[in-house]
């Protein structure tokens, strides 16, 4: 139990010194960790971390060595990662065959498994040591701190990492030195808003009631974004002290956690260490001996991206339809079962500790003038390294794909970005050298939205990206408001018409009429940005629109009605594969034998043709081709 | 209002039990049917109705407003094909297509012989491993479209021999 604020001292001590001997490797141990967030359970790493324990049993070196599985790594296109401490090995898309290699050659032989390494795609040189990856280099961990780094299912190693010390400096100020200090640091909410943490607590603070709510927004609906899943995997009692420390500041004694029902890792673990933090004593009655009281409990979402909107999701945990409600009033004022309520997002209530714990200062040395600290983002799509970044605000896009995403596979050309998710915009090569905060973002058409940032090719096509958002929209849409439920769908069947080729020039207009109405009549933010897609596809590709409609062509070969499949007959050889496998028999031999070919080439009946693909991939010539 | 057989009716009131205590347990208890049975039909609403005082009407407006609640069974492997950003750039609507094609179901629907359900996913958080299927909660990464038949053949076994 940790009952006082010298128990607290005690085990830190204890424990962080212990956490510290793992790392630097002081208890003379080698220490295994292995990446436990989504993207690597689905590859095997639980079945991974597994045989290394049967392997060091059966080596009888279990006093020589643990295995352990922690958060999130971030660079989940190049998971399952085996690290080894104190070395800072890291072992990159282990699989459970490698297992046995590592423990002779490495554990027992204190040998580097060579080929397991990553391997640097400008320099193909191997790299040992994480923190010499460029895909690290650029970044700083504040909401991500402890994030592969501790046992997410182990209170211990997180007290060691300096749980804990957030909330135990905050229960020596008075409520308004706190929100002073989360001010001074200039933290803003993280899930897309980026309003003032410390404004929104300071309303519910000036407000009297008997009781008060602080709710965790962990509704992260956004597709292509996974920041808050991977705190919530990798150090969950970060955002439980994150919310105590809220809690404490405008007076609140109960939390709510509104999690996703799609991420069921996340739950499991944040209800350990909700158990673990209560059988310790740090949450409950009289917490660290002050008289602050704070306890919270979980809600799962149920597949309603609408509820990532804090009045709708305040609905939700009252049992109803998860349809906002008007502001004012505000939840801050009146809010969950109408008691004023702080709606925070989970990367938001993550910085909290790190803010009291190391200062405002420290925090707000990194960022922008408007913008302080970092943000995580979900860098994906077509970019090579793939995963979870945390980099200060003001890093430039060329930086983030370039630099950490280390570029766009296959030697294809970069297209645009899209940020902000469906409500966000595209930013195109032109925008490279932007830095990323808030308000640049937004002037520049798009936004931060909660950090889902997705990197597109010249093969995708815009227009086919932007129906992509309306069709996720339209189907989010809770129907409440009129211009939201129908406009969308009125946007979505104009879209669906381009793509199929069947638009007109007059359609385009009608887009930036319906957009406008949709912005200005809808109550909720999910209405009022839904047609940012479609505006900013067709502010900077406006001339992809045009070759749908005009020259009924999709540019980048995406929209099945309005491109075609064909062979090359001269660099067909003949061989007859790609009619093998083609599903609709629409592939027949000509009588055409190119020089130097000895059968006759292949043709594709275009009216027959279904457009699966089949035949490209099985094509090894580079014959087929798409027009 | 049609029968429920007696060890329904005793589990269900023991799921509106479990949450007595909640201020507001509605969201909660249509959770706990729909992952114990699969599905949460007008008799089970009814009783949940009798059971907290809460009005069918409510009920079934809340049942009809989450995607993970479902008024008809689910088959007995839940196909979910991700098409969220980072999928859909990556190919997911060919992957999704040739599930469709093979089972002969649209999305949201179930196979006649009960064994596949077709979900299409908003984003499971798995972007690193795009395209990614999630099969009753496993998680298949990185899926081609000629992978889509093996995974399919492999379920009906593993099905043929439970």
């Amino acid at each position: 139990m940790i009952s006082t604020v010298n128990d607290l001292n005690e085990r830190f001590e204890a424990l962080s010194k212990s956490l510290d001997d793992k790392i630097k490797g002081g208890d003379g141990k080698r220490h295994i960790v292995l990446c436990g967030g989504t993207g690597c359970l689905s590859a095997h790493s639980t079945e991974i971390m597994e045989r290394f324990n049967a392997l060091i049993k059966e080596k009888g070196i279990e006093d020589k060595a643990t295995v352990n599985q922690v958060g999130c790594f971030g660079f989940c296109s190049q998971g399952p990662f085996v690290k080894i401490y104190p070395e800072d090995t890291l072992y990159k898309m282990v699989k459970i065959e490698d297992v046995d290699e590592i423990v002779e050659k490495d554990l027992i032989g204190g040998e580097i498994v060579d080929r397991l390494l990553y391997v640097d795609p400008k320099t193909n040189e191997k790299v040992t040591k994480q923190e010499d990856i460029l895909f690290y280099k650029k970044q700083r961990r504040v909401a991500l701190n402890g994030c592969g780094v501790i046992n997410p299912e182990d209170i211990n190693e997180a007290i060691g990492n300096g749980a804990f010390q957030g909330i135990k400096r905050a229960l020596t100020m008075t409520q308004q030195e706190v929100i002073d200090e989360v001010l001074a640091s200039g933290l803003r909410g993280r899930g897309g808003g980026g309003f003032p943490t410390g404004r929104k607590w300071q309303f519910a603070l000036n407000v009297e009631a008997d009781q008060k709510y602080v709710v965790c927004n962990g509704d992260e609906g956004d597709p292509g974004a996974f920041m808050d899943r991977s705190i919530l995997e990798g150090n969950p009692l970060a955002v439980i002290e994150g919310m105590m420390i809220a809690g404490y500041a405008f007076g609140a004694s109960e939390g709510y956690f509104y999690v996703r029902a799609e991420y069921p890792i996340a739950v499991k673990r944040l209800r350990i260490a909700i158990e673990q933090a209560k059988a310790e004593g740090l949450l409950g009655k009289n917490i660290l001996g002050s008289d602050f009281s704070f306890d919270c409990q979980i809600r799962l979402g149920a597949g309603a991206f609408v509820c990532g909107e804090e009045t709708a999701l305040l609905n939700s945990i009252e049992g109803k339809r998860g349809m906002p409600r008007p502001r004012p009033p505000f939840p801050a004022i009146k809010g969950l079962w109408g008691k004023p309520t702080c709606v925070n997002n989970v990367e938001t209530l993550a910085c909290v500790p790190y803010i009291l714990r190391e200062g405002a200062a420290n925090f707000a040395s990194v960022g922008t003038e408007k913008s302080k600290g970092t943000k995580v983002f979900a860098l994906g799509g077509k970019v090579n390294n793939v995963g979870l970044v945390e980099v200060p605000m003001g890093t430039t896009l060329r930086e983030l794909i370039y630099d950490i995403g280390g570029g766009i596979p296959d030697g294809k050309q970069f297209k645009a970005i899209q940020t902000g998710g469906p409500s966000g915009g595209c930013l195109t090569a032109e925008y490279l050298d932007e830095p990323i905060d808030f308000d640049n973002l937004v002037a520049k058409g798009s936004m931060m939205g909660s950090g889902g940032a997705i990197v597109m090719d010249e093969d995708n096509c815009m227009v086919d990206v932007a129906k992509f958002y309306l069709e996720f929209i339209c189907d989010e849409s809770c129907g409440k408001c009129t211009p939201c439920r129908i406009g969308t769908k009125r946007m979505l069947e104009i879209l669906t018409r381009i793509t199929e080729g069947k638009g007109t020039m007059k359609d385009l207009d009608e887009l930036e009429e319906l957009s406008q109405t949709i912005k200005a009549n809808s109550l909720c933010a999910l209405g009022q940005t839904a047609s940012n897609p479609v505006n900013s596809t067709l502010a900077h590709f406006r001339d992809e629109y045009i070759a749908h409609i005009v020259d009924k062509k999709c540019p980048a070969h995406v929209c099945k009605n309005l491109m075609q499949y064909t062979i090359d007959a001269d660099k067909c050889i003949g061989c007859g594969m790609c009619a093998k496998g083609c599903p609709a028999s629409c592939i027949t031999r000509t009588d055409y034998v190119a020089e130097g070919h000895k059968l006759a080439s292949m043709a594709i009946d275009a009216d027959k043709c279904v457009k699966c693909g089949a035949c490209i991939s099985t094509c090894k010539f580079n014959a087929i081709s798409k027009v | 209002m049609a029968k429920l057989q007696e060890a329904a009716v005793a589990q269900i009131t023991e799921i509106c039990d479990r949450h007595k205590n909640d201020k507001t347990p509605l969201m909660m208890i249509l959770s706990d049917i729909q992952n114990e049975y699969g599905y949460i039909p007008l008799e089970v609403q009814e009783l949940v109705s009798q059971k907290t005082g809460i009005s069918v009407a409510e009920i079934y407006g809340v049942v009809t407003f989450y995607s993970f609640f479902s008024l008809t069974p689910k088959g007995k492997y839940v196909i979910g094909c991700c098409l969220g950003t980072a999928c859909y750039v990556k190919g997911a609507q060919n992957v999704i297509d040739k599930f469709s094609e093979i089972l002969k179901i649209k999305p949201g629907q179930t196979s006649e012989d009960g064994l596949f359900t077709l979900d299409a996913l908003r984003c499971i958080g798995a972007c690193g491993i795009a395209p990614a299927v999630s099969i009753n909660g496993q998680v298949y990464p990185k899926v081609k479209v000629d992978q889509v038949p093996t995974i399919i053949n492999e379920l009906k076994e593993e099905a043929a021999k439970a």
